[in-house]
C-alpha cells in the first residue's frame, strides 16, 4: 500500500458554481420519468441489491442482532437461486468484530460508522481513536460525519484538516464522509462540503445518517454526483457516492440509478463506487424480484424481518 | 491525494446506452382519427367547395394518416359570413357571464380527452409524447381557463374605458404547438366577444379539427368558431377578406412580411408572432450544471421547433471549454426516436421539407468552418429525424448564427464581457425571447432592461404560462397574447 500524504487545506478548493435549486428539482423530475419495466428493470434490481449497504445502527444492537443481520447479508433470499449478496453490513465500531467473524470468506464487507456517530460532537483524539478501533477490529470501509457545527460557522480549515487526519487514519480501510445534508439548509453548502469532503481524501461522499431528516434526497444526491463529476473532469479520479436514509423502495431506488446512470454513466454502476445505506429496501427489492419472476406480489411474510 | 492526470488521458465518462429502458409506447389506438376530415364552418362538418382533399402524414413513419380538406375563396367566404352572423346573431349580444361559461365548457371537455388530444398531437406532429401528455396540452386548457375567468372581468382588465369587442378575427397558427396556438388564439378572441376563422398549418390539422369537435359538443352558437383547413392559398385568402375585423398569425417572418403588405390599406387589427434567433447567455458565476440542462431545454424542446428556441449559445469564455464538455455528456444521454415512446426525449422533424433546410444548414455550418458535433444516437430508418446537434467556434458573422434554422442545431459563440454580449445579442434582426444565466441579480436587472426581446428567461428557458405576456421585438413581430396583455389585440374602446 503506497503510503498518502494527508491532504493541505487551501480555501480555493471551496469555489464552485453556484446551485440553482428549481433547476436541480426540476432535472431530477425528469429521471422519475424513464420508463424502467420487463429486463431494464430486473438488471436494476439485481444491482441495487448488490449496491446495498444492510445497515444496523441502533441503541439496542447486540450480537445476536448483528449475526442475524450477516446471515441476511449472505442469504438475502435462498428460495430463489443465484441472487447475488448485498455489498456491505454496516455497523457501529462495537460489533464490527462480530461482523466481521460473520461474514468471514466472503465478499461482504463490512463498514463502521465512527467519528462520534452520528453528532460528531467530540474532539479529534476520540475520533481518531475510534477511528482506529474500527480498523482494527477488522472494518473494510470506514463511515465518518463532519463536524456540521463547525462547517456552519465557516471553520472549514478545521472540517478539512478532521477529514484528512480520519482519512489517514482509516490506513487501507476506504473512508465514507457523511455530510448529513440535512442539516446543511441549502445545495450550495452541499456542493462545498462535497468538494471540501472530495479534496480532503473521501474515497465516498455520503449523504446522511439516517437519523435526521430530510435524509437523502434526489436533489441533494444530484448535486454530489455533479460535484464527483466535475472532480472526475479535473483530475481523472473516480469518487464513489452513497445516499442513506430514506430509500426504502424499490422504485425509488431505480430513479437513483437512472440518475447516476444519466450522470455520472456505466463506469459508477457498480458497487465499489455507488451504494445504498438502507435497513428496508433489501426486503423490498426481494418483493418486486418475487413478482417479476412469478407474476405476482407476496405476503410481506415470505420475506425475512431484520 | 489524487494524481493530476494529463487531461487528454481521462477516459470519457461512459453514459448512454449500457443499461437499456423499457420500451414504453402510448397506445395509438387512443386516438380515434377519421379518414376524412371536412371544413368546420356554421357549427356543421361541411365540404370544400372544390372537393379537394389533401393527405397529412405521421412524420415519424412516413405513413398518410388522415385526409383534410383543402378550403378555397368560396369556403373562405362561407366561414367568414357564419362567423360575422354568429357575432350578431349571438356572441356579441350575450352576457360576458355567458361567455366565460362556454368557454369553461370548452377547457373541461379538453381536459377530459388530454389523453387522446396528446396522442393526435405527437402522431400527427412528431413530438415527443412526454412533450404533447406534460406540456402542449395541459397548457392549453390552461389558456381557455384562463381567459374563461376574464370574459365578465374584463372592464377590470381595461379600467374606467369601456372595452367592445372587434368583430370577426381570422387567426392562422403554426405547426410547431398546433393545439396550443389555437387555444393562444381562440381563447383570448372569444372571451372578449369575437368570433374566430381558425387556420392550422397543413401538415398538423388534426388536434385543432379534434378542437372543433369538442367546441361542438361545448354547444357554441354555430359559426362563432369555425375551423377551415388548407394551404398557402387558404391562408392568402383568408387575410384578404374584406369581411374580416382582424388578423392573428403566428409563423414565418418572410410570411409575417407578406401579410403586413396585404393588410396596409385596410383598416384590419394584425398581430404578427413571427421567428426568432434567441441568445441564450451563460456568464461564468452561472449555476452550470442547471444551465447546461436549460440550453438543453432551450434547443431541443420540441426537436427545436420552437419560434424563442435559445439557438445561439453565447458563452463566457473562462467557462467555455467545460460548459461545452458538459454539453457534449448530456447530449449523450438524449434519447432520440420513436416519439410514442414515453423515454424519447426527441421525437420527429415535422416535415420532410423542414428536415431538409435543417440538413442545408448543418452542411452551411461545416462549409462556414465551424466546428461540427452530433449525439451518437441511432436514428430510425423510417421518419424525418435529426440528430442533437451543435456546432462550437462559430463567428458573429457566419450564418449559422444569424438565420433562424427551426432545428436542434446550436451555434456555440464565446464573449468576455457584459457589454459585449449585450451587443452581440441584439444583433439580430429578430427580438423574440433570451436567456440569463447568472448567480448575480443586479447583473440580470441589468440584462433584461438592455436586451431587446419580449421575453426573457433567468435561469431558466422556455417557461409559459397562461398569465404571462409573450411577443416580440424587431421582425420577430408585434402584438402580446397570454396574459392581459394579449386581450388587448381582441378589443376597441
Amino acid at each position: 500500500m503506497k503510503k498518502l500524504l494527508p491532504a493541505v487545506y487551501n480555501p480555493l478548493l471551496l469555489a464552485g458554481p453556484a446551485i440553482d435549486q428549481t433547476g436541480v428539482e426540476e432535472r431530477t423530475t425528469r429521471f422519475t420519468k424513464r420508463s424502467i419495466k420487463a429486463a431494464s428493470k430486473m438488471q436494476g434490481l439485481l444491482l441495487t441489491l448488490r449496491m446495498i449497504d444492510l445497515t444496523t445502527l441502533e441503541g439496542k444492537d447486540s450480537v445476536g442482532k448483528v449475526e442475524q443481520l450477516c446471515y441476511k447479508a449472505l442469504h438475502l433470499h435462498d428460495i430463489f437461486e443465484g441472487l447475488p449478496t448485498v455489498a456491505a453490513i454496516c455497523v457501529y465500531p462495537s460489533h464490527v468484530h462480530t461482523a466481521k467473524k460473520a461474514l468471514l470468506g466472503s465478499s461482504v464487507k463490512v463498514a463502521s460508522v465512527a467519528t462520534a456517530f452520528p453528532s460528531g460532537q467530540s474532539n479529534l483524539p476520540i475520533k481518531l481513536e475510534e477511528t482506529r478501533f474500527a480498523v482494527e477490529e477488522g472494518a473494510d470501509e470506514i463511515d465518518m460525519v463532519i463536524s456540521r457545527g463547525k462547517f456552519l460557522a465557516g471553520e472549514y480549515a478545521y472540517v478539512f484538516d478532521e477529514i484528512a487526519a480520519i482519512k489517514t487514519a482509516c490506513g487501507a480501510a476506504r473512508l465514507k464522509v457523511i455530510l448529513e445534508t440535512g442539516e446543511l439548509g441549502s445545495l450550495d453548502e452541499v456542493r462545498k462540503a462535497s468538494q471540501l469532503a472530495i479534496a480532503a481524501g473521501a474515497d465516498f461522499i455520503k449523504t446522511s445518517t439516517g437519523k435526521i431528516q430530510p435524509a437523502a434526497t434526489l436533489p441533494v444526491t444530484l448535486v454530489m454526483l455533479e460535484t464527483i463529476r466535475d472532480h472526475y473532469y479535473k483530475t481523472g479520479t473516480m469518487v464513489g457516492m452513497k445516499p442513506a436514509g430514506g430509500i426504502s423502495t424499490s422504485k425509488l431506488a431505480l430513479h437513483y440509478l437512472v440518475m447516476l446512470n444519466e450522470t455520472l454513466g456505466a463506469d459508477w454502476m457498480d458497487p465499489h463506487w455507488f451504494r445504498f445505506g438502507a435497513s428496508s429496501l433489501a426486503n423490498n427489492v426481494l418483493m418486486q424480484i418475487a413478482k417479476e419472476k412469478e407474476g405476482c406480489y407476496q405476503s410481506a411474510n415470505y420475506f425475512s424481518v431484520d | 491525494m489524487a494524481t493530476k492526470k494529463n487531461k487528454s488521458s481521462i477516459r470519457p465518462l461512459r453514459l448512454g446506452s449500457e443499461w437499456p429502458y423499457a420500451p414504453a409506447p402510448e397506445s395509438a389506438a387512443i386516438a380515434r382519427i377519421n379518414e376524412q376530415y371536412e371544413l368546420f364552418i356554421d357549427g356543421k362538418w361541411q365540404k370544400p367547395a372544390e372537393g379537394t382533399y389533401f393527405d397529412s402524414i405521421n412524420p415519424a413513419t412516413e405513413k398518410k394518416l388522415y385526409r383534410a380538406s383543402l378550403a378555397t375563396e368560396k369556403d373562405v367566404d362561407k366561414a367568414v359570413a357564419a362567423a360575422r352572423k354568429a357575432s350578431d346573431k349571438y356572441w356579441k349580444k350575450m352576457s360576458p357571464a355567458e361567455r366565460g361559461k362556454y368557454i369553461f365548457r370548452i377547457a373541461r371537455l379538453m381536459q377530459e380527452q388530454a389523453r387522446e388530444l396528446s396522442v393526435m398531437e405527437t402522431l400527427d406532429g412528431g413530438k415527443p409524447i412526454r412533450e404533447s401528455r406534460d406540456f402542449d396540452i395541459p397548457m392549453a386548457c390552461n389558456h381557455f381557463f384562463y381567459y374563461a375567468g376574464w370574459a365578465d372581468k374584463l372592464e377590470y382588465a381595461f379600467t374606467n374605458r369601456t372595452p367592445k369587442p372587434i368583430g370577426v378575427a381570422a387567426q392562422i397558427t403554426p405547426w410547431n404547438f398546433p393545439l396550443l396556438m389555437a387555444a393562444w388564439k381562440i381563447a383570448p378572441a372569444l372571451a372578449t366577444g369575437n368570433t374566430v376563422v381558425l387556420k392550422p398549418a397543413e401538415t398538423t390539422s388534426l388536434t385543432t379539427l379534434k378542437l372543433a369537435s369538442i367546441i361542438q359538443e361545448a354547444d357554441l352558437p354555430p359559426g362563432v368558431v369555425n375551423i377551415i383547413t388548407g394551404a398557402g392559398i387558404t391562408g392568402a385568402a383568408l387575410v384578404r377578406h374584406p369581411g374580416i375585423n382582424k388578423i392573428a398569425f403566428t409563423g414565418s417572418t418572410a410570411v409575417g412580411k407578406l401579410i403586413q403588405q396585404e393588410t396596409a390599406a385596410s383598416n384590419k387589427k394584425l398581430t404578427l408572432e413571427l421567428g426568432g434567433k434567441a441568445a441564450n447567455i451563460i456568464f461564468s458565476d452561472a449555476p452550470i450544471d442547471q444551465a447546461v440542462e436549460g440550453v438543453v431545454n432551450g434547443i431541443f424542446f420540441n426537436q427545436g421547433h420552437v419560434c424563442c428556441a435559445g439557438s445561439r449559445l453565447y458563452v463566457q469564455e473562462s467557462i467555455a471549454p467545460l460548459f461545452i464538455q458538459k454539453l457534449k455528456d448530456r447530449m449523450a444521454t438524449l434519447l432520440v426516436g420513436d416519439p410514442m415512446d414515453k423515454n424519447t426525449d426527441i421525437g420527429a422533424i415535422n416535415s420532410a421539407e423542414q428536415l431538409e433546410k435543417i440538413n442545408y444548414y448543418i452542411r452551411l455550418g461545416k462549409k462556414e468552418g465551424s466546428l461540427h458535433y452530433e449525439s451518437a444516437a441511432s436514428l430510425p430508418k423510417k421518419g424525418y429525424f435529426c440528430q442533437p446537434t451543435l456546432f462550437t467556434k462559430v463567428a458573429q458573422s457566419s450564418r449559422l448564427a444569424q438565420e433562424e434554422i427551426f432545428g436542434p442545431v446550436l451555434a456555440i459563440l464565446t464573449f468576455r464581457t457584459e457589454d459585449e454580449v449585450i451587443e452581440k445579442a441584439n444583433n439580430t434582426p429578430y427580438g423574440l425571447s433570451a436567456g440569463v444565466w447568472t448567480d448575480k441579480g443586479s447583473r440580470i436587472f441589468n440584462m433584461s432592461k438592455r436586451l431587446k426581446a419580449g421575453v426573457i428567461w433567468a435561469n431558466s428557458y422556455n417557461l409559459f404560462d397562461p398569465t404571462s405576456p409573450f411577443g416580440g421585438y424587431k421582425e420577430s413581430g408585434y402584438g402580446r397574447e397570454g396574459g392581459l396583455h394579449g386581450l388587448l389585440p381582441y378589443v376597441s374602446f
